[in-house]
């Protein structure tokens, strides 16, 4: 197969910080790769760690997360929570057989629209480097139903 | 059945490890009861049958089955569909067949490792033809069969439907004693439900918690814990955070940290992601440096988060190698190599 790997990576913003710093790339039409899917919440404590176990269960190859700098939380200290969090979560995923390298962390105010599109660009081509996660594949025999690569329903509202 | 017949029930174990029997007698000498109220159709570990026997029934003649232990043969699978046709109700007994419980570790390895290291590598076997069991072996009288060995151990609901839950490794009598209170009287919750509560470990442990700041963990043999202090507050992993309720906290009574064998509570879809989540959140650590320092005193984070529950947890599974994964859905061998 000569075609080239397009990793799919589920990108979570905060909406005070890196959902604004994606919006101003685009605004100010800076190009980055187009492999991130974001997904705004309201702040990066807010995710939960089920949230990027259903991506990568789901068919994700990576997952990023966003939030604010520490120190600049909109929600005074969440995303000190998030970043403990990630790398809690990081130790377990690798214990799973999942690269550490597949989970990345970013903080990105809302100005800093340039650093993100940097930062997608640059976990694009490492997440490329890793290549595909398949993890719909790795569990066919649990849950058939999940290894059609149609996301279906099932796939984005269950497990 | 007919009108004066007691209805049928069947107990039955796949992988597990016995105690769910034992479990079923703690009810003590209501045992008598469930005796004289159903007519035992099946209990291989008390009583002689046959799957022939079983096989004769008709369909949807048992009226209830307490089904314990995951699925991890062929063997356990063929009697789980059986089961599932002959029962009308189906109860995933206990947490091996609710969420994959002790089997289900077999899923942070694969086959091949497990065989090379039971028959193998293991220091107290003595095995220097380094023979494995096949799934057939030829001896003068004929061939000898065994069940296919699965690469994944799975839950009983990931094999048939599966009608009520009972957790718990094993389950306590009063829930035992509610599920057949239950099925006597005819009042039975809605399929899907779990008999037991809704709430965590944590509202029937009478430790005091405070606001919590974990600085460093302690494994059980490193410290003597206060026995009025919440054990996670001293920094003793308990998972009953995220545990379901039923127990009346045995564990954190005898200062043992909760193991989280009633799996997740009410609402909560994955028991390990809970616990990431609030154990993480509550790290006395703000930079890199503290956080990893804090961290590397809780060694296999993943083995304590999902101790219970990685069958039926979000990604059921480690990752298989490459060459391994496409052999998941193939036909089950034991084969060397």
């Amino acid at each position: 197969m000569s075609e080239t790997f397009e990793p799919v990576i589920i990108g979570f913003t905060c909406n005070w910080c890196s959902y604004r710093a994606a919006d101003m790339a685009g605004t100010a039409r800076m190009k980055y790769a187009p492999n991130v899917r974001l997904i705004r919440l309201m702040c990066s404590g807010r995710l939960d760690p089920v949230f990027i176990l259903k991506a990568f269960k789901g068919g994700a190859d990576a997952v990023l997360v966003s939030g604010c700098h520490p120190g600049d939380c909109h929600y005074v200290e969440q995303n000190y929570k998030a970043l403990r969090r990630f790398h809690l979560l990081q130790r377990v995923l690798a214990q799973m057989g999942i690269e550490p390298g597949r989970l990345k962390l970013v903080w990105a105010s809302a100005a800093e629209g340039a650093i993100l599109a940097d930062e997608i660009n640059r976990f694009v081509e490492e997440v490329r480097t890793l290549g595909p996660l398949h993890w719909r594949d790795n569990i066919a025999d649990v849950a058939p139903h999940l290894s059609s690569l149609e996301v279906t329903e099932e796939v984005a509202h269950g497990r | 059945m007919a009108a004066n017949a007691k209805p049928k029930l069947a107990l039955y174990w796949a992988a597990s490890c016995g105690g769910c029997e034992i479990a079923v007698l703690a009810i003590h000498e209501k045992i008598l009861d469930v005796a004289a109220a159903f007519d035992i159709v099946l209990w291989p570990c008390v009583m002689d049958f046959k799957k022939k026997d079983v096989e004769a029934m008709a369909d949807g003649e048992i009226d209830v089955c307490l089904f314990n232990g995951a699925i991890r043969t062929d063997e356990n699978a063929e009697w789980a569909h059986l089961l599932r046709k002959k029962s009308k109700v189906m109860v995933a007994y206990g947490s091996c067949s609710s969420e994959g419980c002790i089997p289900g570790l077999a899923n942070f390895k694969d086959r091949q490792q497990m065989m090379q290291f039971i028959y193998l590598d293991s220091p107290s076997v003595d095995n220097p033809e380094g023979i494995l069991p096949q799934m057939e072996t030829q001896v003068p009288e004929g061939v000898l069969t065994l069940p296919g060995f699965w690469n994944t151990v799975k839950t009983l609901d990931q094999v048939v439907p599966v009608e009520y839950y009972l957790p718990g490794c094993p389950p306590e009598a009063e829930w035992t004693l509610a599920a057949v209170d239950a099925i006597l009287s005819g009042n039975l919750p809605p399929a899907g439900s779990v008999i037991g509560l809704a709430s965590t470990v944590c509202d029937q442990c009478t430790r005091t918690r405070s606001e919590k700041k974990i600085s460093r963990f302690y494994r059980p043999y490193e410290i003597i814990p206060d026995p009025d202090i919440c054990l996670l507050d001293q920094g003793l992993f308990c998972a009953g955070i995220a545990t379901r309720a039923g127990c009346g906290a045995l564990c954190p009574q005898v200062n043992r940290g909760c193991e989280g064998c009633y799996g997740p509570p009410e609402g909560v879809e994955d028991a390990g992601a809970r616990l990431i989540s609030g154990i993480a959140s509550v790290l006395d650590a703000d930079t890199l440096e503290e956080i990893n320092a804090i961290l590397d005193t809780l060694p296999d984070p993943a083995g304590y988060f999902y101790r219970f529950g990685l069958p039926h947890s979000i990604m059921h599974r480690v990752r298989l190698e490459q060459q391994n994964s496409n052999k998941v859905a193939a036909p089950i061998s034991l084969v060397k190599d």
